[in-house]
């Protein structure tokens, strides 16, 4: 079995005691950022990326890995207690998971949630060894003008997908196009937008954009947001769901799984629409869907079964393509970046021991999760009484001192503060700094892969429509774009009155 | 629990469990048990309502106006740096495309987008982060001259009494310890360079 051997290989990888120990870093990092409501995995991990400058890129990923899909499980344990979403993507775990709690079954609430969120990631990192290979092999092949039309098709996605006005995000995203061309012009070597200044001529750093925009920007967001009203925790006794609870949700845990699996890996997908998908389906299929709402238990186990094979699935498109499907997934391909590793379809041959290392340490990771979700889950319950007040000096303290380490300068903290007061008052104003972020890390490759085919074509640009891969990425980004416009129009004919808010519910970055 | 002013701050030491949330559901004890019976949608109603109030057409226009100059402003820069044409296209080009893209979304939203409500009006508690901008501002400017530890201190002092509303008592403790825990890591243990006074 030579397909066999990288992944076992992989293995080795991951038990090294340095590994080993940033995956426990990292998962423990991810389930108390999980618990307390506030900062979310992608400020968590863009405040982090300094940490990442003096260790190994494959012990780097893993630790980020972890923040990434350990906040899945720990975002559950708020929503269960306290009817408080700790992440966005556990926000409907709060509908039945609270009124279990209610009823004294906070325990099995918990305990269902975290079989389900183990057996959704496992599943997840299973189809990811298989169907990794196979999409990179497929995308080994893809050339300039594939490239061009993939990165421009996720940069749309993501900014369409993204809560809040569609215009906004692609504005957000254009922006974040813009800033990736200050500095020198790879093909003439020419400066851009660089107005003299000396420390933009190599460009700006992709991390004090990161921890400014997610990072500061959210803390100073969280400094005036209305928390909502908190109270004590309901007592957690036994958290080992009985064996009727089980197989009650272990449909909704299998549905969970493969519709988070497969969510996960489109563009603008992930772990928020995952879960939201997967409690619709749960109370269209049951059979008495007058119960959910009044504490199901497969209104937990399967929204939070699909969170987690989302989060761990969305690794697909970055690691075999190079394409980022979320801005959690921009940071960890400019954490990448950072290495000297471009995440593309050569990663898994050219090199196996970070592919597989990382996916391989997301088993470790998920079982040192379930242990922690279960028999020790009392103990992130105390660490919810840790108030915002105190947490907030403190992360915005690690922002400074660990931007300043980056490069030793100052000028990289001012930067970080700069892009903070951007992304508070993107915030406010609707932007999502997501898309800003994620246009911003494939703003270079969709530019050079842009000139790289048009040099090919002889400056024509219908050359794209000329080769099938890129022709069908460019069609569906065209209907992807007109989508809303049309969708508008069609909107406004019928009902100009009767306008229904649905509930917008904030990610958390 | 993030206090405001005006509102009743986190009891003194209290643990979390007796935190009352400011702002307009200070009387949340009294609801308690109606707010336990909420169904999801109303439960989703409810905190769309608790959403900052939403800011009006203006926030919107003075973001768009933002945007349609930043994008005027790049065209202009990359028509100066020379489009050339796609066969052979000079650096100025592919920021062009961009800015000519982010006026039309500027435009679009100036006119089209005018009445989307998903800006949010500076409050009273916009002083916050205001406030803690001020704080981070100071902490940028004086770090190279006096190391970080005095700055940092006030830091903590200013956003957990004044932003935080913690007492006098936890916020020194604490603040204390979190400075004297940076020192220890940053400059005993990681030996980093950071500017420090001591």
């Amino acid at each position: 079995m030579d397909f066999l051997n990288p992944v076992i290989n992989g293995f080795a990888v991951v038990l090294e005691p340095t590994n080993l120990l940033y995956c426990l870093i990292g998962v423990v990092i991810g389930m108390l950022i999980g618990v307390l409501p506030g900062l979310g995995p992608a400020a968590t991990i863009a405040i982090l990326l300094p940490l990442t400058y003096n260790v190994e890129p494959v012990t780097a990923i893993i630790m980020l890995a972890g923040i990434f899909y350990g906040a899945q499980y720990g975002g559950t344990i708020t929503s269960v207690l306290l009817r408080l979403p700790g992440e966005a993507s556990s926000v409907v775990t709060v509908f039945d998971g609270y009124q279990m709690a209610r009823q004294g079954k906070a325990g099995t609430a918990l305990g269902l949630a975290a079989i389900g969120s183990f057996i959704g990631g496992t599943a997840a990192i299973i189809g990811l060894t298989f169907l990794a290979p196979i999409v990179a092999g497929f995308a080994l092949d893809f050339g300039p003008p594939e490239y061009t039309a993939l990165a421009l098709l996720g940069i749309l996605l993501v900014a369409t997908i993204s809560s809040g006005a569609k215009a906004k995000a692609l504005i957000a995203a254009a922006v974040g196009l813009l800033l990736a061309t200050v500095g020198r012009d790879i093909f003439t070597g020419q400066s851009r937008f660089t107005f003299g200044n000396l420390q933009l001529a190599d460009g700006i750093d992709f991390v004090p954009i990161a921890m400014g925009l997610f990072g500061l920007g959210e803390i100073l967001y969280n400094l005036e947001e209305r928390h909502r009203a908190a109270k004590a925790p309901s007592k957690v006794s036994n958290v080992w769901p009985s064996r009727k609870d089980l197989k009650q949700a272990s449909g909704s845990i299998g549905r969970g799984s493969l519709l988070g699996f497969f969510l996960g890996i489109l563009p603008g997908g992930g772990a928020t629409i995952a879960s939201m998908a997967s409690y619709a389906m749960e109370k269209k299929r049951a059979k008495q869907p007058e119960r959910f709402g009044k504490g199901a238990p497969e209104g937990v186990a399967g929204p939070e079964t699909a969170n987690n094979a989302a989060a761990t699935s969305s690794f697909i498109p970055l690691l075999t393509l190079g394409i980022p499907a979320n801005a959690t997934m921009a940071l960890m391909f400019g954490a990448l970046l950072i290495q000297g590793v471009t995440p593309g379809p050569q990663l898994v041959e050219q090199n196996p021991e970070l592919f597989w290392g990382v996916v391989n340490s997301m088993y470790i990771g998920n079982i040192l999760l379930l242990i922690m979700s279960l028999p020790l889950v009392g103990i992130f319950v105390k660490i919810l009484r840790v108030r915002a007040a105190i947490l907030a000096p403190v992360t915005a303290l690690i922002t400074l001192l660990g931007a300043y380490t980056i490069n030793n300068s100052m000028f990289d903290v001012t930067l970080v503060v700069v892009f903070g007061i951007i992304g508070y008052l993107m915030k406010k104003f609707g932007f999502e700094p997501g898309p800003l972020v994620l246009a911003f890390v494939l703003g270079e490759l969709l530019e050079s892969s842009m000139r790289r085919s048009l040099l090919v074509f002889g400056g024509d640009p219908l050359g794209f429509f000329g080769r099938p891969i890129s022709a069908t990425l460019l069609i569906v980004f065209v209907l992807v774009a007109l989508l809303p416009v049309i969708r508008s129009i069609a909107k406004r004919k019928f009902t100009a009155s009767t306008l229904v808010t649905k509930p917008d519910i904030k990610e958390k970055v | 629990m993030i206090s405001v002013p005006g509102t009743p701050s986190v009891p003194a030491g209290g643990s979390s469990e007796t935190a009352a949330a400011p702002g307009r559901d200070s009387p949340h004890n009294l609801s308690e048990e109606i707010l336990d019976e909420l169904t999801p949608e109303q439960l989703a109603a409810q905190w769309e309502e608790e959403k900052p109030p939403a800011a009006g057409a203006l926030a919107n226009t003075a973001s768009s106006l933002v945007v349609l100059g930043v994008g005027v402003g790049a065209v202009i820069l990359s028509l100066a740096m020379g489009l050339g044409t796609p066969a052979s296209p000079q650096p100025g080009l592919w920021p062009f495309i961009i800015s000519c893209v982010m006026v039309a979304l500027g435009l679009f939203q100036l006119i089209l987008g005018r009445h989307n409500r998903d800006a949010e009006k500076f409050t009273r508690m916009s002083a916050a982060p205001l406030t803690g901008l001020v704080t981070l501002a100071a902490m940028v400017a004086l770090m190279p001259l006096i190391g970080f530890e005095l700055p940092a201190l006030v830091l903590c002092v200013v956003w957990m009494r004044f932003l935080g509303g913690e007492t006098w008592r936890s916020t020194l403790v604490i603040s204390t310890s979190v400075v004297v825990a940076f020192y220890a890591i940053f400059v005993l243990a990681l030996n980093t360079s950071i500017p420090h006074l001591f």
